[in-house]
């Protein structure tokens, strides 16, 4: 593990310098769309909607939101990073390498994971300045963010890998992670949910993630903690899984 | 027994368009070699390096980087290559210094390391300048030098360059082969594969020719030079006589008011041709070969290799 250490630092190390290098691009619009959420969801909206679980409407949906933040710059950074890295053929410099396959999952998903974090970091100074929050159980947000995190950093690795053209890297936020994200929870309590729409909601994994990390913030959750943490853990090790044979394989990497 | 720098063994490739690629090569390069690689476009040259460098997966057959399985010991035997590839294959908006350090620690070299190295190879491949500007504002022949120095940052005991000159000018040309030659003197063995065959002609010992995908010529360069019986020189002279002198196992043409071509026998001598052009008042005022002699034997085995397949 030790001899991998160097070679796992260099892809994070990398990868972090990217997104600084393009902050305006990284940063910056998520900060930006979230802004405005704020203030026409939680401010003008919110206003009108009332309390939800015991909190004002603004305290509910921020942790959706943020979740919401840290999901999609996850998804987004693996999958522009690792296509741009493949369709400039540069990642023919990792795979002339002797690292390991996983070394260069890890390390790929480790960077998301970063972006994911710093834009939800962002995210969150911001909603302070629409409402006060106190976090109730930090180790469990803070495991909620870093699962959350890997998983779509996961399926964005997947979805890169796939990837012939930088329209196929879009394909999957637009009509996938959108909608799923937009249903799962962020803005409302799937209580409020008729049946079958809630039922169909619980199979919606953004659902339980939205879930864990407002259960961290909040201490309030539409679904039982320990279930939300398992599905997690799930699709981490699926998605690990598939990646990982993806690399082995060496679809669309090597001939 | 020395342990070859390279023994592949039988090594096949069939692309998934059914393209057969590689059909069963075999090939030995020694220790501090420094071994051309030829063939025409599409003979499997790349196809081979892309197996040897881990880029491509073989159908069949096997590979030693000094005694270690590309297949068995993949991560041991990578250690051992170093890659400059045909395509422009690094980020073109990150600087030459970070490429080079970032390339030193996929291969687990450490920081304080890798920078170093950094600044040796870039300096000795006269990139120090630049090692700090983004690489796409690089010229086509800096680009080219870059990737041999990402190459050299693991100090690999086998260097493999796929067409390393390609549109490069001949001054940066001649400095890359200074550069590669001087680590070839201090034990790297070098694998070439070029279109340029009057340098595989002056830098290799040993050479390979492929051709759809097999190797149709493997021995040192001397022994297939030796081979070649017939040469063809170009003269220029200053006017022409009325008529050509006839000498035996000469040919003499004209190609125009002040150009003959001279096809003769390597054994034969040239004073001869000069003493007879001299007597018809033919005045030589200079001379070259037609072709490189190399380039000309490339052609013969190619031509040759291709009527026996047909």
């Amino acid at each position: 593990m030790s001899n991998h250490l160097i070679p796992l630092g260099t892809i994070v190390r990398r990868e972090i310098m990217r997104i600084m290098r393009i902050w305006t691009q990284t940063l910056i619009p998520p900060a930006i769309t979230m802004t405005l959420y704020f203030v026409i969801f939680g401010k003008l909206i919110g206003s009108r909607i009332g309390q939800m679980h015991g909190f004002t409407y603004m305290q509910y949906i921020v942790p959706g939101l943020v979740m919401m933040s840290i999901i999609t710059n996850s998804y987004g950074n693996i999958s522009s990073s690792f296509f741009g890295a493949k369709f400039g053929r540069f990642v023919e410099e990792m795979l002339v390498s002797p690292m390991p396959n996983w070394v260069i999952l890890l390390g790929y998903v480790t960077g998301a994971v970063v972006r994911g974090v710093i834009v939800g970091a962002l995210v969150l100074v911001i909603a302070l300045f629409f409402t006060d929050l106190h976090v109730a159980h930090p180790l469990i947000t803070v495991l909620s963010v870093i699962l959350g995190a890997t998983v779509f950093s996961l399926a964005g690795f997947v979805n890169a890998v796939f990837a012939k053209k930088f329209d196929d890297i879009a394909l999957v936020p637009t009509f996938v992670l959108t909608p799923l994200t937009y249903l799962g929870g962020v803005f409302y309590s799937v209580d409020l949910l008729g049946e079958p729409w809630r039922s169909i909601s619980m199979v919606n994994p953004i659902l339980y993630m939205v879930n864990a990390f407002r259960f961290g913030v909040l201490g309030v959750s539409d679904v039982p903690i320990v279930t939300a943490f398992v599905v997690m853990l799930v699709f981490v090790v699926g998605l690990s899984a598939v990646g990982l044979h993806l690399l082995r394989r060496g679809v669309g990497l090597r001939s | 027994m020395t342990t070859p720098a390279l023994h592949v063994k039988d090594l096949r490739k069939t692309y998934g368009n059914g393209v057969e690629a590689l059909k069963g090569i075999s090939l030995t390069v020694q220790p501090g070699d420094f071994f051309a690689l030829l063939g025409p476009n599409g003979a499997g040259k790349s196809t081979l390096i892309g197996i040897l460098s881990s880029l491509v997966n073989a159908s069949g057959g096997d590979a030693e980087i000094f005694g270690v399985s590309i297949h068995k010991r993949r991560s041991d035997a990578m250690r051992l290559i170093g890659l400059v590839p045909q395509e422009i294959n690094f980020n073109q908006f990150e600087k030459p210094f970070d490429i080079c350090v970032n390339q030193a620690g996929f291969y687990g070299i450490g920081r304080v390391e890798a920078m170093l190295r950094a600044e040796k190879y870039l300096k000795e491949l006269r990139l120090w300048d630049k090692a700090h500007h983004q690489a796409r504002m690089l010229s086509g022949g800096m680009k080219r030098r870059l990737m041999i120095a990402r190459a050299m940052m693991n100090e690999p005991k086998l260097l493999i360059l796929d067409e390393p000159t390609a549109g490069v000018d001949i001054e940066i040309r001649r400095s890359m082969w200074q550069f590669v030659s001087g680590i070839n003197a201090a034990g790297t063995t070098v694998i070439l594969t070029t279109h340029y065959l009057e340098e595989a002609e002056q830098l290799c010992r040993n050479i390979a020719i492929i051709d759809q995908g097999r190797i149709v010529q493997n021995t040192t360069m001397k022994s297939l030079l030796s081979t070649l019986d017939v040469e063809t020189f170009v003269l220029d002279v200053s006017t022409l006589p009325a008529s050509l002198p006839t000498l035996p196992g000469v040919t003499l043409r004209v190609i125009d008011d002040h150009t003959i071509e001279a096809e003769m026998s390597r054994s034969h001598d040239l004073n001869s041709l000069f003493a007879a052009l001299s007597s018809h008042g033919v005045t030589v005022t200079s001379m070259r070969n037609k072709a490189n002699r190399l380039e000309e034997l490339f052609v013969r085995l190619v031509e040759h290799g291709r009527e026996t397949a047909a």
